[in-house]
């Protein structure tokens, strides 16, 4: 087997996907948070306000999930084709959830009617929970494994999907994507909306750092199989461990009000998380929970090494650009947000 | 109940077109925003600054839209056509990731400062902005005409496996990319999108003119969209034209298709208008006799292949349909490059907005390119029937095993819900966004003898 740096190709393609999907989360995941505590802003201007601090970047912030699907349709087709008939139903109302929410952002401020704002703050609020609810569904899913035989066909129902693991899971999710937008609008508002963000902000660690625990336990005793690489490699304790110093981190930080280092310690926190699923998952992408012969590898799910090798060279030319419009978009839209006539 | 095939394609195809009815006009406009900005940008004339912001902000509308429905069309392939995703994925995958982080990361990212910046950055860095939002878009029709024309003549690949485990796996890159049909068809697609933009602001500058309102800035911005429609729809025939040759080639049973030709050894006529009876495999219509072969091979008198030639189970089913909209196609193309040559030799004797007749048609004229665009993508994927992968995998073999028809049912519903609402919101927010018009900047109406004043007011005493 062809090999980089020691890697074979399907895991560092593996590795692709899951800087990817952390990227999804540490970008959209704030805009998304800011989205699911909508409602708690009641007037016209903080609304305004708050739509206005994600607006130049969210839909590039999307783009990520784009990225991360196309993927995983290259890298690995099987997995592509599998998890989403799986997941027929979820992922149809996740997509309508994504259609809803771009069209409310984009809606919402082209008429001045009282009604029409307000039913588009409820649809956008709404389709914001939605969303990040269904991806931790599905994640918790994942870590959880799935009902598959040995074609790779799906034998549950949709009942399935909705196991008490993976609710705890969509759950947390939301309660760490809550927290990171809020932390990013406390970053970019001033005066009396700052003043009620700073409390958003506290009560929202709170609700995550309970969801935290209770999904560290719950892992422990119901997915034993996630902890499996811990024993061969007793130095992997140290993510854990990092999450929770980072976790620590970020309350000290809020109760000092430093936003933007909180800011980037939930972004670490979020990267940790996704990090040990992906020990935990590895070398498998869909793990069976009816037989561990069932599961999907990266090696049987893979594309043919010449298109790996013609991708990670893609994805090394496209990933520096990616990233430096990104930062560039970023660097132009910094500091506290203002309306003007442009405004949504 | 329908068979998960049957409900399957229809959703496939309604998703995909009506997500078609908005990049065309994204990619098109991108172009006009970027031709008017720059005008400004040269000449300093505050009329195109306020028609470029005005442009922007329906550019806004509909990009959104795009991406909104396109998200839907990229996890369709795994939700419904898991068995094509695993086949295809090794070629199409690259195809995709490549225009997910060239194409898409590019526009999105640049979006918001098109969008949200004129205060924030630089005259040029916004300029540069609108350049990058438009190549942005272009590039990602690239690549996926590319995938899709991949679909329609594969190359550089080779098949592993066997049966419904099989999958195409690439052996050279750039002959898959440049495979025998994507130049001809990315070029004729691309151009396809310019006329849906350009006529887009012509139908509004049209309307501002024969409303009265806006005079300045509607000339300035018909004059813009004009420019670009008289280019494109003369080259849309040539591309067409290429289409057509590179169909011939390699997909013989299409182009049958398309002029109702059953008979190989027969000469081919080309059809104005007519219709086909695939039963009694008749066509009958105003044609011209031998045009297809002339075409094709040169030659009034050489005969072409015909339908008969492919088995039935291996040739479209529905021939009257590929033929009625490439015809339509075509007509409408014909349409286009008269409607626009007359344009431009009335703009020449200067007369072109006096015409009250002349700017209703180009209020209307809107739907036709968008029509082409429609039809043209219903005569290459109905035409290339019963395939997927054109003489490689078969539509019906290339479903999702495991998903019910009752899924697929639900989930067609709940689009054609969502879509028909959201078709209704586009047009009621187009609608007041065009009735509220550009917002004119002052001073532009103040004359110069305020204007003047004004720069003394401004000289700090
Ligand atoms: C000729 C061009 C063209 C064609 C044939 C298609 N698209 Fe499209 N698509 C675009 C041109 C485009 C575009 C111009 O790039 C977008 C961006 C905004 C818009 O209005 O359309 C777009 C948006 C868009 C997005 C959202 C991208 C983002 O987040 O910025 C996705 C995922 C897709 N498309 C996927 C597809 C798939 C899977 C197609 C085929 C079945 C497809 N598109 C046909
Ligand atoms: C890369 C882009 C595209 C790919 C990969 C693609 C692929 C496919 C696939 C997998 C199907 C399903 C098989 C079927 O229903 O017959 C299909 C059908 C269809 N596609 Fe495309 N397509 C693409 C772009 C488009 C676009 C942009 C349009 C424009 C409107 C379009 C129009 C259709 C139509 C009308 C059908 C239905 C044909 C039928 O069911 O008989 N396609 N295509
Ligand atoms: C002027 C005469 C025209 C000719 C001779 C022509 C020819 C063709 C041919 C032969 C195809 C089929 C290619 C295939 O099956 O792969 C095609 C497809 C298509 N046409 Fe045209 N066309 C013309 C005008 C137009 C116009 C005016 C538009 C839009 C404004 C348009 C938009 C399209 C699109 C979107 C497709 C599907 C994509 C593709 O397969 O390339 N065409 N055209």
């Amino acid at each position: 087997m062809e090999t980089i740096l020691g890697l074979d190709l399907p895991t560092w393609w593996f590795l692709v996907i899951g800087g990817l999907i952390t990227g999804y989360g540490v970008l959209d995941g704030f805009d998304l948070g800011a989205g699911a505590l909508h409602l708690f802003f009641n007037k016209e201007e903080s609304r305004r306000l708050v739509l206005n601090a994600i607006g130049p970047v969210w839909d590039g912030n999307e783009v990520w999930l784009v990225i991360a699907g196309g993927a995983l349709f290259a890298g690995f087709p099987l997995v592509y084709g599998v998890l989403f008939s799986t997941f027929y139903i979820p992922f149809m109302l996740f997509l309508v959830s994504l259609i809803f929410r771009a069209i409310s952002i984009e809606f919402r401020s082209k008429e001045p009617w009282a009604w029409w704002r307000r039913m588009w703050d409820i649809s956008y609020c709404v389709s914001s929970i939605f969303i990040t609810f269904l991806l931790g569904l599905v994640l918790g899913n994942l870590i959880h494994g799935l009902p598959i035989n040995k074609q790779h066909e799906f034998t549950g129902n949709l009942l399935t999907f909705f196991n008490p693991y993976a609710i705890l899971i969509a759950f947390t999710t939301l309660s760490l994507f809550m927290l990171h937008g809020a932390i990013y609008l406390v970053m970019k508002t001033e005066n009396r909306l700052y003043a009620k963000l700073t409390v958003l902000v506290n009560n929202c660690s709170k609700f995550f750092i309970l969801c935290f625990i209770l999904t560290s336990m719950a892992t422990l005793i119901y997915v034993p199989h996630m902890t499996q690489a811990f024993k061969h490699h007793p130095e992997l304790f140290v993510l854990p461990l990092i999450a929770v110093l980072t976790l620590l981190n970020i309350k000290r930080n809020i109760d000092s009000r430093k936003y933007f280092r909180a800011f980037m310690f939930s972004c670490i926190i979020m990267s940790c998380l996704l990090i040990l699923f992906a020990i935990g998952l590895y070398p498998n992408i869909i793990i069976s929970s009816t037989a561990p012969a069932n599961s999907i590898s990266i090696y049987a799910a893979a594309s043919s090494n010449k298109s790996l090798k013609i991708m990670l060279l893609i994805a090394a030319i496209g990933t520096p650009l990616v990233i430096s419009y990104t930062v560039f978009v970023f660097w132009t839209f910094r500091g506290k947000v203002k309306l003007n006539e442009m405004s949504y | 109940m329908p068979s998960v095939e049957i409900l399957s394609r229809i959703q496939f195809a309604f998703t995909v077109a009506f997500h078609y009815i908005y990049p065309p006009l994204s990619i098109g406009l991108g172009l006009c925003l970027v031709i008017m900005e720059g005008i400004y940008l040269k000449t300093g004339l505050l009329v195109y600054r306020d028609i470029t912001r005005f442009w922007i902000k329906i550019f806004a509308l509909i990009f959104g839209i795009g991406v909104a429905t396109g998200i839907v069309m990229e996890f369709e392939f795994g939700t419904n056509w898991a068995t094509y995703s695993h086949y295809v994925g090794d070629i199409f995958g690259s195809a995709l990731a490549a225009e997910g982080i060239f194409a898409f990361a590019l526009e999105s990212g640049f979006l918001g400062i098109l969008l949200f910046g004129w205060n924030r950055v630089s005259k040029g860095v916004h300029f540069f902005s609108t350049i990058m939002v438009a190549l942005g878009s272009i590039f990602s029709a690239l690549w996926i005409v590319i995938a899709n024309s991949w679909q329609q003549t594969p190359a550089g690949f080779k098949i592993e496996g066997h049966d419904l485990g099989a999958r195409a796996v690439v052996t050279d890159f750039w002959e898959m990319v440049f495979n025998p049909s994507s130049v001809d068809r990315f070029s004729h697609v691309i151009i396809g999108a310019f006329l849906a933009g350009s006529f887009l602001v012509m139908s509004v500058g049209a309307w501002y003119i024969l409303k009265g309102r806006y005079l300045k800035h509607a000339q300035a911005m018909f004059k813009v969209g004009l420019s670009v429609a008289v280019v494109a729809a003369l080259m849309q025939l040539f591309t067409g034209h290429r289409s057509a040759d590179y169909v011939s080639k390699y997909q013989p049973a299409k182009l049958a298709a398309m002029e109702g030709h059953y008979d190989s050894l027969a000469v081919a006529d080309m059809y104005i208008v007519g219709w086909v009876d695939n039963k009694k495999e008749q066509t009958t219509g105003i044609k011209i006799p031998g045009g297809l072969s002339f075409l094709t091979h040169g030659s009034f008198s050489a005969p072409v292949q015909g339908l008969r030639a492919t088995p039935p189970a291996d040739r479209p089913g529905a021939v009257n349909f590929v033929f009625q909209t490439y015809h339509a196609m075509v007509a409408i193309g014909i349409t286009l490059i008269g409607l626009t040559l007359l344009a431009l030799i009335l703009l020449w004797k200067k007369q072109l907005f006096n015409h009250r007749w002349l700017m209703w048609i180009f209020v209307l004229a809107v739907l036709l390119p968008q029509m082409a665009n429609q039809l043209g993508w219903y005569a290459a994927e109905v035409g290339r029937q019963p395939w997927v992968v054109y003489g490689l995998l078969r539509t019906s073999d290339a479903l999702s095993k495991k998903v019910t028809a009752d899924q697929v049912l639900f989930s067609l519903i709940l689009f054609t819900f969502v879509y028909v609402l959201l078709f209704a919101l586009f047009l009621f927010l187009l609608n007041r966004k065009i009735s509220h018009g550009p917002d004119v900047t002052e001073e532009e109406e103040t004359d110069s003898e305020h204007f003047s004043k004004r720069n003394i007011a401004n000289i700090p005493s």
